[in-house]
């Protein structure tokens, strides 16, 4: 699926890094936990999480992903957005809820592990 | 290159701001892909001593931390100040943390740091005196 897929089928705006929204990704994982993430995820390109705070990004940026969304509308700060830029990583907000996001991107095709 | 003189780098933990932990390990992370080394062993590297980065910052007041690129082998050297480790069997154990409840609304806490470290490098030494401060020393071999 194209970063751009996720953001029609989650309603999210494109924060940043929107040349990059035509990458294809095929798995992503959904938590508030960064050391969670940090232990088990494993070359998942997608992170879905209501946490907002820099360690987020450098979170995504230590496992190499390519998308971030926000669910539930939260807002990075200037200071995310630009720590994102620096590692082409392409951060969307969306309105849903984290279980409902996750669900519409399961059900879109997105697989819990990478390919 | 040889085994005895390394590629050295130094950095400032700074103990007062957890919204810029890990920006010693992203500059590593930096380094590492300038010199050329595979995704995988990069991204071992990065998670252990973001993990360790981190714990420094939430635990120990901030420190210092030094890059040694072998030819065959990656070490990173943390070494804070900080109040030590009591029990480090305890706290290598997955779940174990001491870390206060906003550090956990922030994603960290979890008790999940160490046994990431040690999950992610091929050793991990851990040099901890109670009021004096702790070192850790990670070790990652790229595999060929
Ligand atoms: N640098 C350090 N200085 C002092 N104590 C530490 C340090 N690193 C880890 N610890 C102790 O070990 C425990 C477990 O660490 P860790 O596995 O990273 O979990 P967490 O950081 O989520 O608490 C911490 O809660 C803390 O009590
Ligand atoms: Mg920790």
């Amino acid at each position: 699926m194209k970063i751009s897929e996720i953001a029609t089928l989650l309603d999210a705006k494109v924060l940043c890094c929107e040349e990059s929204i035509s990458h294809e990704v095929h798995s992503a994982c959904g938590s508030d936990m960064m050391s969670d993430v940090l232990a088990y995820v494993k070359n998942q390109a997608v992170l879905l999480t209501g946490l907002v705070n820099p360690q987020v990004i450098r979170t995504a940026m230590m496992m190499d992903m390519r998308c971030i969304v926000f669910v539930r509308d939260k807002n990075p700060s200037d200071e995310m957005i630009e720590l994102a830029k620096e590692a082409d990583i392409v951060l969307l907000s969306s309105p849903k809820r984290m279980f409902d996001a996750c669900g519409i991107l399961y059900s879109g095709g997105l697989c819990p592990n990478e390919v | 290159m040889d085994n005895s003189t390394p590629l050295t780098y130094s950095f400032t933990v700074h103990g007062d701001d957890f919204s810029s932990a890990g920006e010693a390990s992203v500059q590593v992370k930096k380094i590492l892909r300038s010199i050329g080394f595979d995704a995988d062993t990069i991204r071992r590297v990065s998670i252990a001593m973001y993990e360790a980065e981190i714990n420094m910052v939430i635990h120990a007041g901030g420190g210092v931390a030094d890059l040694y690129v072998y030819p065959d082998r990656i070490v990173i050297v943390l070494t804070d100040k900080g109040p030590g480790i009591a029990d480090i069997g305890l706290a290598m154990s997955e779940g174990y943390s001491t870390a206060p409840d906003n550090i956990r609304s922030l994603g960290f806490g979890a008790g999940m740091g160490l046994p990431n470290i040690k999950r992610y490098s091929d050793n991990l030494d851990i040099d901890s005196k109670l009021g004096e401060g702790t070192k850790l020393t990670i070790t990652v071999i790229p595999q060929r």
